[in-house]
């Protein structure tokens, strides 16, 4: 009776253990492509490039451990290390933060409900979606100053426009005022976040008194920062890693004054063939997004409202 | 917000609204006409805004001047090729993090979210060698090779969604005895169509318009895609504005229409998965 009752407890314990077994096997073969992915193509190259970082390495012989000395070659010798560290901060510090103010006054006006407000939608967020080279060298054309149409508009009222990305004062400005016409992707998502917004809120702070500007920096904006949350930490992500731009619209010229981080990088990498000093260059990259990241995460506790939780 | 506005405040609004319109479609306007303007209207001034008549032969000269009709052809197996990659394999990973549990489940999916974050620089070098060492450089493969074992935004955005379906759907067609794969196929599959769509579009529009990744794995130019034979074409001494703009409409338009069916998708995606979650 004992063992009996023994037997029939154990049974099922141990057809659980191999149907758990089991389960997991399925699991790993399922994600597997991604596993092969992962290891291959992304763990591996890392662990590569770091290695790579402390060596001297051309890519036909093989890599020689030179210790520190890229990361001190590109922080106290490389000229142009800080010079295009500082452009990508100045791009970065003036189109992020321009691009969310943009955005998010562009998402309320096409919040309030008008006719033919989903073809407005539509127009913004179109330029957002197309990117290449298609729409490089469309801008650079743009850009031309005696046949393109920025030149010819301001033609038009008896102005001589600049030389924009053509002139190295003009050239990084100009970078800045083309990525604002790709606000609509930003725009998008304010929009989502507007969405969520509980129309009482609005209802009972008129009813209070407070009249639009009130409503919108003690309700909207901190209903809406997870959502400047995510829009900054992408915005700073992608402006910190431009490169396109530099290599197809301007060679990092004139006179490097849009010699973006990761096009030095590349120059190093695929013009001068350092492959070392390359991988140093982009380590150096990451850990200064990762801090950022890090910092910006970091920060949120005290600035990003959820909605679910408790003030 | 408020019912009743002013109609005075409506009027500024179109106004405001429009003019930014006009300014977004601009650059477009711009290039379609630049496209169709003779050579002597190119350096017209004052500027010609709308070319008469219209120059439809710059399209032919630019596609005979230039192989880009090889480059289109190029861009579109590409293209075609990691869209069938990225569709068959996201799901069939994104299955397996949704209802299968394993040891290291949570830390592995932390993992892939995580690999969105790596700059392409710092994997740039090692991933050059590894494909040059296999001599796939100056080949397709690694430009769609990749695509077939999943991304990591696809399997998160497929996981997602596969959440919300509640798992008594395929209870039944355990019952019936239905595999891994027959579930997924049969049950899971048919019902993800949209978010499928979406992924399938985002591959598209990444691959069509990829530059990075054919800069460097193609030398050849017969082996050209769109994008680098614009920036040759770019790069040349003496540049015909009124064809490499011809080219660039040409080059735009999948990507243009693909928005305007992916719309229709994106909210359809959206709607299921809040219907559903």
């Amino acid at each position: 009776m004992g063992i009996s009752t023994a037997r029939k407890a154990a049974k099922p314990a141990v057809h659980k253990s191999v149907l758990n077994r089991k389960e997991a096997l399925i699991f790993y073969l399922l994600i597997s492509p991604w596993l092969i992915h992962f290891i291959f193509l992304e763990a591996g190259p890392m662990l590569a490039s770091l290695y790579f970082s402390f060596t001297e390495w051309n890519m036909l012989s093989s890599p020689e451990w030179i210790g520190l000395s890229n990361y001190v070659f590109a922080l106290t010798e490389d000229p142009l290390f800080w010079k295009s560290l500082f452009i990508t901060f100045g791009f970065a510090i003036i189109s992020v933060p321009l691009n969310l103010i943009v955005g998010l006054m562009l998402a309320l006006l096409l919040n309030i409900s008008l006719p033919g407000n989903k073809l407005f939608r539509t127009i913004y967020y179109l330029p957002s979606q197309i990117s290449g080279v298609a729409v490089m060298v469309m801008w650079i054309f743009v850009f031309n100053p005696e046949l393109g149409l920025l030149n010819s508009f301001l033609g038009l009222f008896g102005i001589e426009g600049p030389g924009w990305i053509f002139d190295p004062d003009w050239a990084l400005p100009s970078l800045v005022f083309m990525s604002l016409w790709s606000v609509g992707g930003g725009t998008i998502i304010w929009l989502a976040g507007l969405k969520g917004i509980p129309e009482s809120y609005y209802e009972s702070a008129t009813l209070d008194g407070a009249n639009a500007w009130k409503r919108l920096i003690y309700i909207t904006l901190p209903l809406l920062t997870p959502t400047i949350f995510f829009n900054l930490i992408t915005g700073i992500i992608g402006a910190l890693q431009k490169f396109g731009e530099a290599y197809v619209m301007t060679k990092g010229g004139p006179l490097n004054s849009t010699r973006f981080f990761n096009y030095h990088l590349y120059d190093y990498a695929f013009g001068k063939f350092e492959m070392g000093l390359a991988s140093a260059l982009a380590w150096l990259l990451f850990l200064i997004i990762l801090a950022l990241t890090l910092l910006v995460f970091s920060s949120s506790g005290k600035w990003v409202y959820y909605g679910g939780e408790k003030k | 917000m408020m019912i009743r506005r002013k109609p005075i405040l409506s009027t500024l609004l179109y106004i405001l609204l429009s003019t930014g319109s006009i300014a977004m479609l601009f650059p477009f306007v711009w290039m379609l006409s630049t496209s169709l303007k003779s050579d002597v209207q190119l350096y017209a001034w004052p500027p010609v805004w709308l070319p008469f008549p219209l120059q439809w032969d710059n399209y032919v000269k630019a596609f005979t001047q230039l192989p880009f009709g090889l480059w289109f052809g190029n861009t579109a197996v590409i293209t075609m090729i990691s869209v069938f990659g990225a569709v068959l394999s996201s799901p069939i990973v994104a299955y397996g993090f949704a209802r299968y549990r394993a040891r290291g489940r949570k830390l592995l999916f932390m993992i892939m979210i995580s690999t969105m974050m790596i700059p392409w620089t710092v994997v740039m070098i090692p991933k050059f060698f590894l494909f040059s060492n296999i001599h796939w450089v100056n080949t397709f493969l690694p430009l769609t090779v990749p695509s077939f074992f999943g991304n990591a935004f696809y399997i998160f955005l497929l996981r997602q969604f596969f959440q919300t379906i509640p798992p008594d759907t395929e209870e039944a067609a355990k019952i019936d005895g239905a595999g891994v794969f027959g579930i997924l196929w049969h049950v899971l599959l048919p019902v993800t169509v949209p978010v499928l769509v979406t992924v399938a579009i985002f591959q598209f529009d990444s691959s069509w318009n990829d530059f990075l990744q054919p800069l460097l794995y193609l030398n050849k130019q017969s082996l050209f895609t769109v994008s680098l034979g614009m920036n040759f074409f770019n790069g040349q001494f003496d540049v015909q504005w009124n064809y490499l703009m011809a080219v660039a409409c040409v080059a735009m338009l999948p990507t243009i229409v693909l928005f305007f069916i992916g719309q229709k998708y994106f909210v359809q995606g959206i709607a299921l998965t809040g219907m559903k979650g």
